[in-house]
Order: structure tokens, then sequence, then C-alpha cells
């Protein structure tokens, strides 16, 4: 990849941020598959009857990069999830998957897609008349696999998400917690390039919260998977730009905090607001920015 | 929205519903096994509200019509009456009328609630098509199997007013079996299973469609099941007498 090719006593940050300007990418990139974003909205405009729910939305994100969706209740950001996944369709504006437009896509034509993308829903949404196994198996039932190898995926899935006793439970008898956790296990089997969350700490308590946000940066720097984290919860945001996932000596997964080794270049931050993004980029230049609006939401008051 | 654009608009709804759900049936994947699950629910788990109707209806037949028979004589003629009244109408309304009550309530209830709490997005999101895995299911089995609780409830009403004529007005069973025999046309038979047919048809589509157009979370539900079971029951009604009208009308049946 480029980044290890670059000249150490350069400034790496900046030229980092230069060589990851999609315009950019062509020339310095070996592998041309990431230079297409994973996901590209063009100027998506959105109103149900009157209200305006996104106006003029243009963003991208990249491969194996986290983009922290951010903004006040209502403000459209489940609406981006949704738009993504093709359960709704935008008013104009393009939107685009793996550099593949779907704004036009029919239901049939959108199965293709979705199956690239995992989805964190809010409440969980498992499915209540089956099992905790059945609710992660449910994409490979679906698609006819095996099960001798569907069961290896569940216990796979199940185990990332350290809830492998709870396997034959029903949606029922779990904690929200552990609701939201199979909800992970589920969105994740198949191994999708694509991950969505939609507030998936809402309700929980910090630590269960923070649980979530591990998996989700686990995912971000050991899977290589792109994903929007959409909360309005700012210690998810503190946790996911902040931290980073890596592999000790003992093969165990470790979570260090950013600082004078690595700086994390693969989350970033856009704010809306009545269906504009008014921010775009690092939490260091969010916690930094001067408009009032923003700095509102950051303290609360 | 004004009503009658709401009206078009529903009724344009219910029909992409049916024509997806029955173009997605005879496609791969097959939900056979959602089908069974659906037909032992509806079919087997309404049986026995269903033959009680038929059971009581038909006895009440006999009570109420007995004396009128009998004072013009002709109380030898009351297996006939009864088995055409509930062959031809009351067998095929009020099965239709309980199981509307008792499934369209539960499909539009489970639909509704699995709108709310985003599983059928997720549904969606997993590559599966709702219409396809829940509604086509739910819709095929109450069409094969309100046909049979039909029959059903039609042989226990004939027997609830065998009961009735021989144990209350002591008239010889034979009598009423030969005057049931006589009573009952091909014709009459045949109606009686294409009413319950499209009945299952209306009950299916309109309790999947108002499950699934659940908005403003558990209030929703519970106003779209009252909906379904009401919007449901009425259109039956409506419906059994264009149905008579057309089965007379085909077969030739005359209302001497």
């Amino acid at each position: 990849m480029a980044l290890a090719e670059m000249d150490e006593n350069a400034s790496l940050n900046e030229d980092v941020e230069e060589l990851l300007e999609p315009t950019d990418l062509k020339d310095a990139v070996d592998e041309p598959d990431r230079v297409v974003p994973a996901i590209e909205f063009r100027d998506v405009h959105l109103s149900f009857d009157d209200k305006k729910i996104l106006d003029g939305l243009s963003f991208i994100v990249r491969r194996g990069e986290t983009k922290i969706v951010l903004g006040r209740s209502g403000g459209g950001k489940s609406t981006i999830i949704r738009l993504i996944l093709g359960l709704l369709k935008p008013d104009s504006g393009q939107i685009l998957i793996d550099g593949e437009e779907i704004s036009d896509y029919s239901e049939v034509k959108m199965m293709g897609v979705r199956k690239k993308i995992g989805m964190v829903f809010q409440e969980g949404a498992l499915f209540d008349s089956l099992s905790v196994y059945d609710n992660v198996a449910y994409r490979l039932h679906e698609q006819g696999v095996d099960e001798a190898e569907v069961e290896k995926e569940v216990r796979r899935m199940l185990q990332f998400v350290q809830l492998e006793d709870a396997i034959d439970k029903m949606p029922a008898e779990l904690s929200g917690g552990m609701r939201r956790r199979v909800g992970v296990a589920r969105a994740l089997i198949g191994d999708p390039q694509i991950v969505l969350f939609d507030e998936p700490t809402a309700g929980l308590d910090p630590p269960t919260a923070r649980t979530i946000c591990e998996l989700a940066i686990k995912l971000r720097d050991l899977e290589d998977v792109s994903s929007i984290f959409v909360t309005h919860e700012m210690n998810n945001l503190e946790i996911l730009s902040s931290e980073y996932a890596t592999v000790n000596e003992d093969g165990e997964v470790v979570f260090e905090l950013e600082g004078e080794k690595i700086c994390l270049i693969n989350t970033e931050i856009i704010m809306l607001k009545q269906g504009q993004i008014i921010f775009s980029g690092k939490d260091e230049e969010l916690s930094a920015s001067k408009d009032e609006y923003i700095q509102k939401f950051l303290r609360g008051k | 929205m004004n009503p009658l654009k709401k009206f078009i608009f529903e009724l344009q709804e219910i029909t992409t519903l049916i024509i997806s759900s029955f173009i997605g049936a005879f496609k791969k994947p097959y939900y056979l096994m959602d089908l069974v699950k659906q037909m032992d629910l509806i079919g087997v788990g309404s049986l026995p509200i269903v033959l009680l109707t038929g059971l009581f209806t038909g006895g009440v037949i006999v009570l109420q019509t007995f004396p009128t028979f009998q004072y013009y004589s002709i109380q030898d003629q009351v297996g006939r009456s009864v088995a055409t009244s509930l062959m031809r109408e009351l067998g095929p309304v009020l099965t239709a009328l309980m199981v509307s009550g008792r499934i369209g309530s539960a499909i539009s209830a489970e639909l509704g609630s699995m709108v709310v709490s985003q599983q059928i997005d997720a549904m969606r999101a997993l590559g599966t098509d709702p219409n396809r895995k829940l509604v086509a299911p739910r819709i095929f089995a109450l069409i094969l199997m309100l046909p049979f609780l039909t029959v059903a409830a039609d042989v226990f009403g004939i027997f609830g007013g065998g009961l009735v004529a021989s144990g209350i007005f002591n008239q010889d069973s034979n009598v009423f079996i030969t005057s049931v025999r006589n009573g009952i046309s091909v014709e009459d038979i045949i109606g009686g299973i294409i009413k319950p047919i499209v009945f299952g048809l209306i009950i299916g589509s309109i309790s999947c469609y108002k499950g699934l157009s659940t908005t403003d979370g558990t209030v929703g539900v519970g106003r779209s099941t009252t909906s379904a079971v009401v919007l449901a029951s009425i259109v039956v009604i409506v419906f059994d007498f264009f149905l008579s009208r057309g089965i007379n009308t085909i077969f030739g049946i005359k209302y001497i």
C-alpha cells in the first residue's frame, strides 16, 4: 500500500492526507480498486411532503474508513443509511456503492448490492421468532449455504462479539446490550466490506457502549471494513476517533490511544444540520471549530 | 390526502402487494416451510372456533325455522334449508369473518410490530424480500386453508342442525338426512368453494398490507390491527354479495 512506501522524514500527516485525496490517488496507488470510494453521495436531495430531510448532500467514504455522522435527532442521519441500503430512494442526486450508481435500482437489483453491506440497527432489530443462531445465520440460510459451514461462521461471529453462550437463546431472553451485539454479529456474517451502524449505542450503559465501539474499531483497523457510524453520543466519537486496534505479540487484540506513534487518519466526522453538511473533517478540527452550533453540540449547552 | 385519493392509493398498493407476492412465490428461494407453518397456524389453529361457529349456526337455523316449517307442514324440508343456507352463504361468510378476526388481526399485528421494530428493514437489508418471505406464505396459506375450514364449518353446521331437529323437535334423522341430500346441488358445492378462495385472498392481502404500512410506533400497530379486521370483514361481506350474484348467473341458480 502507498503508506508503506512513504519517506519517513516527510511530515506523515500532511502527505497521507494529500495522498488520500481521491483525485491524486489514481497515480499513487497500485491497487486501482481502492481508488473507487466504498460509498459516495453526490448532491443528494430528499424531502418528505414539504419537509426537506437532505439538502444537497455530498460526501465520500473511502475503503477502510469510518465516517462518523453527527447531528441532532431527526436531522436526517438515519436517512443516509436507509438511502445507502436502498430502503428509500432520493428525490435527486446520485448514490454510489463501490462505484455502482444505485439510486435508480429496482428492489431486485438492490438485493445484490445489499449483499455487500452489513447493517446494525438502533435496537438490534432481531427477528423475535428466530433464535440467536438463526438470526445470525439468516443471511447464509437465505443464500442456501451448507449447514456445517453456516454453523462454523455463526460461531466465529458470535465469538467476535463475545456471545457464544447465547447461541440457543431467543432474542426476548437477551439484555439490550446483548441484542445489539447479536445485531452486530448478524450484520457481519458473510464478511461485508461496508458496515452501517445506526446509533448502535443508544440507550446502553457506558461499558457496553464501549464494547460496541471497540467492535467497530476492530472492523475498521483489522478487517479493512468501510463504515458509517451514526451517533449523537460524544463518547462514541471520542473512542472511535482516538483509539485504534492492533494485535500484540501474544496475538491478542489490544486498543491503544493515538499519539506519538500513530495518528488515526481512517476516521472522519461529518456533521449534519437541517439536511446539510456543516462540518467535515477530523476530530481535532471539530473541537477546534469556532462554529457556534458545533460548539453547542459538543458541549451540550 | 382526500378520501377518494387515499382509497385509490390503497387499492393500488394492495394490488401491487398481491401481484409481487404472487410472482415472488414462484421464484427461488422458495419459502415452503414458512407456508407450511402458516397453514398450520391458520388452518389447524382456526379449526376449533370455526367448528363451533358452524355447529351452533346450523343448530340455531333449525331452532328458528322449524316452527315456521311446521306451520306450513313442510318440516321434512328443514334439512334442505339448513344445508343450502350454510353452503351458499353462512358457511363461507361466517368462516371468513371468524378467520379475519383471528388471523387477520394476528397477521397485521405481527407484521406491524416487525415494521415498528425495524425487523422488516433488517430483513430487506439482509437481502430478503418481505413480500416473498412474509406476505406470500400468509396469503397462500389463507387461500389454501379457508376452503377446508369452510367445508368443515358446513359439515358441522348440518350436523348441528340435525342434532336440534332430532333432539328438540323429535324429527326422524333419516328424514333430515334425506332432505339435506336433496337440497345440495353440485353448484352449491362449487360456489361454496370459490367464495372462501376469494375471501382468503381478501383477508390475507388486506391484513398484510395494513400490517406492513404501519406507522407511528406501537399505537400504529393497534390502529392497523383494528382497521385490518374491520376492512377485511366489510370487504368480505360486500364481495359475498357480488360473488353470489356472479355464481348464480354462471350456474343459472334460480330463486324459487
